[in-house]
């Protein structure tokens, strides 16, 4: 067993557990001790919780030794990003203004991983508040990418990321607000799912920009990400935004995966892509023509507002994040200010010491554009154009099934790199932000490496509510490129 | 809009956000904001005369729950991440105004 | 001398504590004085992660209170965010509405003094939730107490069209009345159920040139009576500032003034503070509310006839006063107990009488509702009748009412056992009567005479046969039999 979770998919080690082979105590044990060794390296993990996770994978196996069944997870590892709350531990979101927080209930997706027997190792790093594309911006510590220690794993679940890609977990949750799935799933090389907005509940997950926002899986592999969709997905009465199935119809996304989809239409958008590196375009040009030797056919489409995504998502996000982190004033939880002359200074001098720098800056800006004076000319312009790049894609999928684009212009960058200008680091973003402002899932599957060997990602968005179609369309191309065959070379 | 965001107008955004900045966090701000803005000032350039403003890219709506109720936690569980706490209550330095604005 | 004229403007904007069981986005009863802090979940403290799920009672009340306003129902609300930074409001931003309301242009119609009636215009009925409460008791600190956060308020917002203090009491009194006869608010002034702002200023003519006051906010009202004393305390005290200083509206932005009922007076609370920017925007966590025909007509069949309309109903119909109407139809079970007593036969005059004298005073000496003494309304029919009849007089009414609610007997019953029924038997009276004018020649004498005594001699030989009889003979067969021998 050199790292049991890279040889095997989630789906194969359900399976060996289940069937006794391999006991639930051994498989955690193994990446228990794989974080121990590797983690000093990657830092993808905040907390870990060993003792727990082996009393729970011990419990699994006196179950299946009893004949009692079990859940879709049985006795898998997985880990959660630093955003969902688990009464298991502390909740930080990666901010010292959380430090030490215990989330006194689970977060719907949490309980739903417990209710099919998954074994939760622990919480994974994040940028702070999930406001980032490089986790640099966590205050807890700096994860690097499996792949090249030197650089970032993406962000903002670049711990979830890392965490996949070096096997210190079988599959992860992370969250996606403005490619915060994607983009590390992408650098690390491994599979993220951006699910359409509503099929995911977000209850309990900590509120960066509530109406972008959606969990989904970063795993190895696209059935991985199928079955962790039939994990999470569907109704919860806590979400009012979670839409129920006779909205949108559940399925079993794993059902029928191996199946090509006939018939393909693949839109592309030409103008869009020649902004991305010459090697992430040959990437992408070269899974487009094994599509295309698959029978798939591509039409070149428009998406004439894609270009003013990243203003539009930067005002609409920051918008709704200065009013979801309000809360963090030091009054009911979370760190407070020493010493404060009077309750005004709670405020202010516990926001000030408690949050980063990210978070301040976005924090700013969303009020800025939320004040009065300014609304108009910000918020109110920015829901306008979010409805135009809607539109964009209404008329897309009217010609197509699926739009295929780069997910990042470029790989992994190296640590350090673009910290020093906010601005460019947000213009990266520009591949991925416009699926969560028109709230159409997208996934991120791998599809090449550069010349460094660093990872590239093919990006895949779908009509809202076809995950199913689209992770049939990433296996298709999976199943042939054998990508998620590869794994980082770690000493 | 265009016209540029200052030290002044970052101060103020800083007070309506509840953030004792420093001097030198209120320069870097300003410098940083007045280029986000600037380049999210593109929009401008689009014509939106007529597009509904879209908060939300749902389908639905009405969704309401019944009047039922559940457990609360009970206070002991509620004040157990309080930074202060007084008996059953939250504890804050002497609040003077009465500022609140329901 | 000057020639000085003003009038006094007055709009309020009210807050009406909603009587769902549970709080407006989470399963957390409401329940007042509950231990501090026990009725607080994730939710409603504002967690990291939690999200709102909107109470359709909540909601369902909010829109049948706004129909007993007239109000225009929106087909389409949602709501809204409005931040500002407080320790009892754990989010830090309350959600509201703000440009789209779930119902507005409404109005109601108060009761004045005169027996007519005074509409005053609804600008909005919207739907929101309350802040928690900071407490001021130990020294350098304050306690916060989170029960209330999320307890589901209807805001309700006039035009300026009141122009008294005692329109804007008559307001508030009769809104009580309104929110209760529909169900929707326990409506206790004490327990804060329903708070009052009224926003006042003055528009004074002097010597021909017009003036406006600064509008003043008045918070901190805790009775109808402090809403009407504050109002009269700013119209002296603006009057006074603006004779003495010329203070007008262009000088100073609108300021908040605390009632202080110790001193009665209203205090400066804040004054051109820095604008609020509230930074209203979509609630994002929150879905839109669409309104439709079916859901509509289903909350419109809940409607009640509203207090107006009844007391003045009771009036026409039954030609009460205007003041027994308003007494009777001060709260929906009362002034439906009476309409049930005299559709089971009583005559609405006497059951008035019997209600309002007898049965509301026995409510109110045992702390109870009307209906909850345990008598029918077809039992104070039955004694309604019982007194038109002369089976009993007046007096004896009072305890035949009192034993039924004591032993929950019938009327007809209890008159016969407390030996109440009053004798109308023509001639058995009549011998009696016989008796009483043969015994008292002096006082018939002066009762024939048709001198100013013969009233009073009259008075004396009835009052000999009540005697004679213990009280029991009906005075009105008496009085005829007596008239009618003195004539002869
Ligand atoms: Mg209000
Ligand atoms: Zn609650």
């Amino acid at each position: 067993m050199q790292n049991i979770c890279l040889d095997m998919d989630c789906t194969q080690l359900r399976a060996k557990v289940v069937s006794g082979e391999l006991s639930s105590v051994a498989l955690v044990t193994a990446v228990l001790d794989a974080i121990e060794v590797r983690d000093t390296q990657i830092n993808a993990y905040i907390t870990v919780f060993r003792e727990q996770a082996l009393a729970r994978a011990a419990e699994i196996d006196a179950r299946i030794a009893r004949g009692a069944s079990v859940g879709q997870l049985a006795g898998v590892p997985v880990a959660i990003k630093d955003n969902l709350c688990f009464t298991q531990g502390p909740t930080t979101c990666a901010s010292q203004i959380l430090a030490g927080f215990h989330a006194p209930y689970d977060a719907t997706v949490v309980q739903r991983l417990l209710d099919q027997d998954a074994v939760i190792l622990g919480k994974l790093n994040m940028d702070e508040f999930a406001m980032g594309s490089s986790t640099e911006n966590s205050s807890m510590k700096k994860t690097t990418n499996p792949w090249d220690m030197n650089r970032v794993p993406g962000g903002s679940s670049g711990g979830s990321a890392a965490a996949v890609a070096a096997g210190l977990c079988s599959v992860a949750l992370g969250s996606d607000t403005g490619g915060s799935i994607r983009q590390p799933a992408s650098f690390c090389g491994v599979v993220g799912l951006k699910p359409t907005y509503g099929r995911v509940s977000r209850y309990g997950l900590v509120a960066y920009g509530s109406s972008l926002d959606q969990i989904g899986p970063l795993t190895r592999t696209v059935r991985d990400s199928a079955l962790m969709l039939n994990v999470i997905a569907g109704h919860d009465p806590k979400d009012s935004t979670c839409v129920d199935a006779a909205t949108a119809p559940l399925c079993d996304y794993t059902a029928d995966l191996d199946a090509p989809v006939e018939g393909l239409r693949i839109g592309v958008v030409p103008e869009l892509n020649v902004g991305a590196d010459a090697q992430v375009q040959t990437a992408l040009n070269t899974a487009l023509e094994a599509y295309k030797a698959m029978g798939a056919e591509l039409k070149a489409l428009a998406l004439p507002h894609a270009d003013y995504a990243i203003a539009a998502y930067y005002v609409i996000a920051t918008a709704e994040a200065s009013s979801n982190l309000a809360r963090y004033d030091g009054v009911h939880y979370g760190h407070r200010t020493k010493d404060p002359k009077d309750y005004v200074e709670v405020y202010s001098k516990s926001r000030a010491e408690g949050f980063g720098a990210e978070v301040k800056r976005r924090i700013m800006l969303g009020t800025y554009a939320l004040s009065s004076g300014y609304y108009d000319a910000y918020y109110l312009k920015a829901l306008k154009v979010r409805n135009l790049i809607r539109q964009d894609f209404t008329r897309a999928f009217q010609q197509c099934d699926c739009v295929m684009m780069p997910v990042s212009p470029t790989t992994a960058f190296k640590i350090g790199e673009k910290t020093a200008d906010p601005l460019q680091m947000y213009l990266a973003d520009i591949y991925t932000i416009s699926a969560n402002l028109a709230g159409i899932p997208a996934l991120s599957v791998p599809c090449g490496f550069d010349s460094q060997t660093l990872p590239i990602g093919l990006q895949i968005l779908g009509p809202a509510f076809s995950e199913a179609r689209m992770l049939r369309i990433a296996r298709m191309y999976e199943r042939q490129a054998q990508w998620h065959k590869h794994t980082p070379n770690m000493s | 809009m265009s016209e540029k965001i200052d030290e002044v107008q970052v101060r103020k955004v800083a007070k309506l956000s509840r953030l004792d900045l420093t001097d030198t966090e209120i320069k870097e701000f300003t410098g940083q904001l007045e280029a986000i803005l600037e380049y999210v000032d593109k929009m401008n350039q689009l014509d939106t005369e007529g597009v509904e403003p879209m908060a939300h890219c749902l389908p639905i709506s009405n969704c309401l729950r019944e009047d039922t109720v559940t457990d609360s936690l009970g206070a002991d569980a509620i004040l157990a991440n309080a930074p202060q706490r007084d008996g059953d209550f939250f504890k804050v330095p002497r609040i003077l105004d009465d500022n609140s604005g329901a | 001398m000057t020639d000085l004229d003003y009038q006094v403007i007055v709009g309020l904007e009210i807050h009406v504590q909603l009587c769902t069981k549970t709080k407006l986005f989470c399963g957390c009863a409401l329940e007042f004085a509950a231990e501090p802090n026990s009725r607080v979940c994730p939710v409603c403290l504002g967690m990291p992660g939690v999200l709102p799920v909107m109470n359709r009672l909540a909601y369902e009340y909010s829109v049948l209170a706004a129909l007993a306003l007239n109000c225009q129902i929106a087909e389409f609300t949602k709501w809204d965010r409005k931040s500002y930074y407080y320790p009892d409001l754990p989010k830090n931003f309350q959600t509201s509405q703000y440009d789209l309301p779930l119902s507005y242009d409404g109005f109601i119609e108060i009761p004045l003094e005169t027996g007519q009636s005074k509409r005053i215009r609804i600008i909005r009925c919207h739907l929101e939730e309350d802040a928690g409460k900071n407490l001021h008791t130990s020294g350098s600190h304050s306690q916060v107490d989170l029960n209330r956060t999320g307890t589901p308020l209807l805001e309700i917002v006039t035009e300026p069209d009141m122009n008294t203090a005692a329109e804007v009491k008559a307001l508030a009194a009769e809104l009580q009345r309104i929110v209760r006869y529909v169900g929707v608010s326990e409506a206790d002034m004490q327990k804060g159920h329903m708070r009052f702002e009224p926003n006042i200023n003055l528009a004074i003519t002097k010597d021909g040139k017009a003036y406006r006051t600064p509008i003043t906010e008045v918070k901190n009202l805790n009775s109808f009576r402090a809403v009407e004393r504050s109002v009269e305390y700013e119209i002296q005290r603006q009057l006074d500032e603006f004779l003495e200083h010329g203070t007008t509206l262009e000088m100073g932005n609108k300021t908040t003034r605390g009632w202080d009922d110790d001193r009665q007076m209203t205090v400066l609370q804040r004054e051109k503070e820095e604008a609020h920017d509230y930074r209203y925007f979509p609630e994002p966590d929150l879905l839109p509310v669409k309104m439709n025909e079916t859901w509509l007509a289903d909350i419109r069949s809940r409607m009640c006839e509203l207090p107006l309309q009844k007391q003045q109903r009771f009036v026409q119909t039954y030609e009460l006063s205007d003041y027994d109407a308003g007494v009777l139809t001060a709260d929906r079970a009362t002034a439906e107990f009476f309409d049930e007593a005299v559709k089971a036969g009583g005559s609405a005059k006497r059951v008035c009488n019997l209600l309002t004298q007898i049965g509301l005073k026995m409510a109110n000496d045992k702390g109870v509702s009307l209906v909850d003494l345990g008598v029918s309304c077809e039992a104070v029919a039955n004694l309604a009748n019982m007194v038109d009849r002369g089976d009993v007089n007046a007096s004896a009414s009072t305890t035949i009412f009192e034993h039924m609610v004591t032993t929950g007997k019938a009327p007809a019953g209890l008159a016969e056992e407390l030996n109440l029924v009053q004798k109308s038997d023509s001639s058995e009276l009549e011998a009696i009567v016989k008796k009483i004018l043969s015994d008292n020649a002096q006082a018939v004498e002066e009762a024939k005479s048709g001198s100013k005594k013969a009233k009073k001699a009259q008075g004396f030989l009835l009052g000999q046969v009540m005697q004679q009889t213990q009280g029991q003979a009906n005075p009105r067969v008496v009085s005829q039999i007596l008239g009618d021998l003195l004539r002869s």
